[in-house]
């Protein structure tokens, strides 16, 4: 392989990472809201797919695609609220309500998309910010979408938030005891609600970029799973919004260097890479399941880990 | 019920058994019944009436004999996907990998017979080696998380997922590589195991052997887990996984041997998409069959023998699918939703179980 096609393919990552990972993102940092809390959602796929055609929907509807982004975040937030009433009866199993959440989801994305599939909605502009680079390559990888950033400072005021706010300590309590948070006076099922309602929006707003910016159109093949792999992320990330970006930014290149070695004639063989990031999930639970440091990392009523 | 009150105080255990069978059934009952008037409110909404979508339902799944038989076509994979998730929720494990030992369970009895078939080798030896091929793989890769759920306590439903994507990325590598048939252009598959290697219908239907081999498996794991030792171990750990250790029961080989057995019963639902329906492995083996089995054994009480009707249930809402699209203009997700909501109504019911008082024997062993 020569050096320019090392480029070549290290530029294609590069430009495919800041795509890919912008809904990995938004879905990792809305689990990451709602497990701090003490809960899991496992239907962020349903809240990523329905904000998907609701964005595409809304935008085609009204010409406005940021109109799209803000309802495909409230369609996240109906969803996350059915979640969090549903899971606060007693004997209710989360993680199965979280797979129903998932089938009503997509199954009404998919009933009211049927006539969006052909059509084309005004799609959200990419910021040029590849203006100086002397390659097209390197260009296109820095045509950057604005909601790329917009979940990059959503992850530095959730990190913020949870260290220096009244509101993140009140979550972060009730997410590592719910007794601790009963004696403070403080409603854990309210609190649950909520932080399950906003990872909805947060995820909802995630699948507005699959529809409005890459790949940018709708259709029921849209999503490749990103919403399930939330879970994955968290656990990855160590609960730690800053490192949700991380963490997407490497599901993202994983999911990259497919299409970027394709670009070069290499066909075969780069499926293993995809399953990378899951293989490395597994692994990192495989060796922090027991341990004590991701004691202190993992919310303490979170069943996942109990 | 009602004249429990006169029976002698030593029929009341027979009361109260068959109380707690009553609400097994009336809660789920009222459960479907309920989630059909949300979806009817849904289709009213819509201007769409009910009483025909139903009506279309009922004939599209159960009319004819020609749709019976897609029903029960259709019912096949879910009684073998309802089963891998209800065996290790009786043990208290929520294992959700059932689509990843489908698809690795297919894939293994495509590439088993891959060079068998081109040897020519007898057809009963290849149906055989296939079938054992599936069943293992698709066993080994849920005890894996079975395993590392005892070993390392690592969570058995996050494991099972991702266990899931790792089995669909090793299929796709084989098949768009090494195992590619160069034929399939669009479509990468495996070689065809052509029409000599398949598995032919039952006897006088055109409804594949999949749906005998659920219904034989479904009653032999209800014997299984309700009627031996092994059983009993297996539902006293789902209860109480430390009242178990403390009985010295091998909780470990359990988790292991429950997870191993749903295993199996996925990949043989794998084995019956290849050789029944596909013919070869390819991505059409990831059709969801996995995930909805969850719903099947949820509706079930994982029940094995429940399943069967359960998902025969679930196999006329899909096989009445393409009618209902064309009689009523409604898209082939009508069927998602109907299950979402089912799913939904369903799990928010797991809350009345135990505070309904008709069904609890208490009230009346005092009066007895």
């Amino acid at each position: 392989m020569s050096g320019a096609e090392l480029i070549a393919i290290l530029t294609a990552i590069l430009g495919g990472a800041i795509r890919v990972s912008t809904p990995f993102m938004f879905v990792a940092l809305g689990e990451t809201l709602t497990e701090k809390s003490g809960r899991i959602n496992l239907g962020l796929e349903g809240n990523l797919v329905l904000g998907a055609m609701v964005a595409y929907g809304v935008s085609y509807e009204t010409g406005s695609p940021w109109l799209g982004v803000l309802a495909a975040g409230f369609s996240g937030v109906l969803l996350g609220l059915m979640h969090g009433i549903i899971c606060s009866l007693p004997r209710v199993n989360d993680i199965a309500v979280g797979l129903a959440m998932m089938s009503l989801g997509v199954g009404l994305a998919f009933f009211f998309g049927k006539p969006y599939i052909q059509p084309s909605a005004p799609r959200l502009q990419s910021l040029p910010l590849g203006e100086w680079a002397s390659t097209p390559a390197l260009r296109q990888a820095l045509e950057i979408n604005p909601l790329f950033f917009a979940g990059i400072l959503a992850a530095g005021i959730m990190w913020w938030a949870f260290a220096n706010t009244r509101a993140g300590l009140v979550v972060r309590m009730t997410g590592d005891s719910e007794p601790a948070a009963r004696a403070m006076g403080v409603n854990p099922i309210m609190v649950r609600i909520i932080a399950t309602a906003l990872g909805g929006f947060l995820a909802g707003v995630g699948g507005a970029f699959l529809s409005l910016s890459y790949p940018g159109s709708w259709n029921e093949g849209l999503s490749s799973g990103q919403g399930l792999m939330a879970v994955a992320l968290v656990i990855f990330a160590r609960w730690n919004p800053l490192r949700c970006i991380l963490a997407a930014l490497l599901f993202g290149a994983a999911g990259a260097i497919g299409p970027a070695l394709q670009s070069v004639g290499i066909s075969q063989g780069y499926y293993f890479f995809n399953a990378a990031p899951y293989i490395l999930t597994l692994f990192i639970m495989i060796t922090s399941a027991r341990s004590s440091s991701s004691a202190r990392e993992a919310p303490g009523e979170l069943s996942i880990v109990k | 019920m009602a004249n429990a009150e006169t029976l002698a105080p030593g029929i009341s255990a027979d009361t109260a058994r068959l109380k707690a069978i009553a609400e097994a059934v009336f809660i789920p009952a009222a459960a479907l019944v309920i989630s059909a008037i949300l979806f009817s409110l849904f289709l009213l909404a819509l201007g769409k009436s009910p009483a025909q979508y139903f009506e279309l339902v009922w004939r599209g799944g159960f009319g004819t004999f020609f749709s019976f038989q897609n029903t029960l076509q259709r019912a096949a994979p879910l009684i073998l996907c309802g089963l891998a998730f209800a065996i290790p929720a009786v043990i208290g494990l929520t294992m959700i990998g059932a689509e990843g030992s489908l698809v690795l369970g297919g894939f293994a009895a495509a590439a088993v017979a891959v060079p068998l078939v081109s040897a020519e080798a007898p057809v009963a030896l290849t149906m055989v080696l296939m079938i054992v091929v599936a069943m293992a793989a698709g066993a080994a890769w849920n005890a894996l998380a079975g395993w590392l759920r005892h070993a390392r306590g690592v969570n058995e439903t996050i494991s099972t997922l991702l266990l899931t994507y790792i089995a669909i990325a090793i299929m796709n590598f084989f098949v768009e590589g090494l195992l590619r048939d160069p034929a399939s252009a669009n479509k990468p598959s495996t070689m065809p195991i052509g029409k000599d290697y398949m598995v032919g219908p039952l006897p006088g239907m055109d409804v594949h052997w999949g749906l005998a081999a659920g219904i034989i498996l479904a009653v032999l794991l209800q014997i299984l887990m309700s009627r031996t030792t092994f059983g009993f171990a297996a539902r006293v750990t789902g209860g109480n996984p430390r009242a178990a250790l403390a009985q010295g029961l091998p909780v470990g080989a359990l988790i292991v041997l429950c997870a191993a057995i749903a295993g199996a019963c996925a990949g043989l639902a794998g084995y019956f998409e290849v050789a029944a329906i596909h013919g070869q492995a390819n991505a059409s083996l990831v059709a969801g069959y996995g995930f909805t089995g969850i719903l099947v054994s949820f509706l079930a009480r994982h029940k094995p023998v429940i399943i069967v009707p359960v998902a025969i249930m679930f196999g006329a809402i899909e096989a009445s699918g393409g009618l209902v699209q064309r009689r009523m203009d409604m898209p082939d997700a009508t069927a998602l939703v109907l299950q979402g909501i089912i799913f939904i109504v369903l799990l928010a019911s797991e809350t009345m179980h135990g505070r309904l008082a008709i069904f609890q024997p208490k009230a009346e062993v005092e009066r007895t």
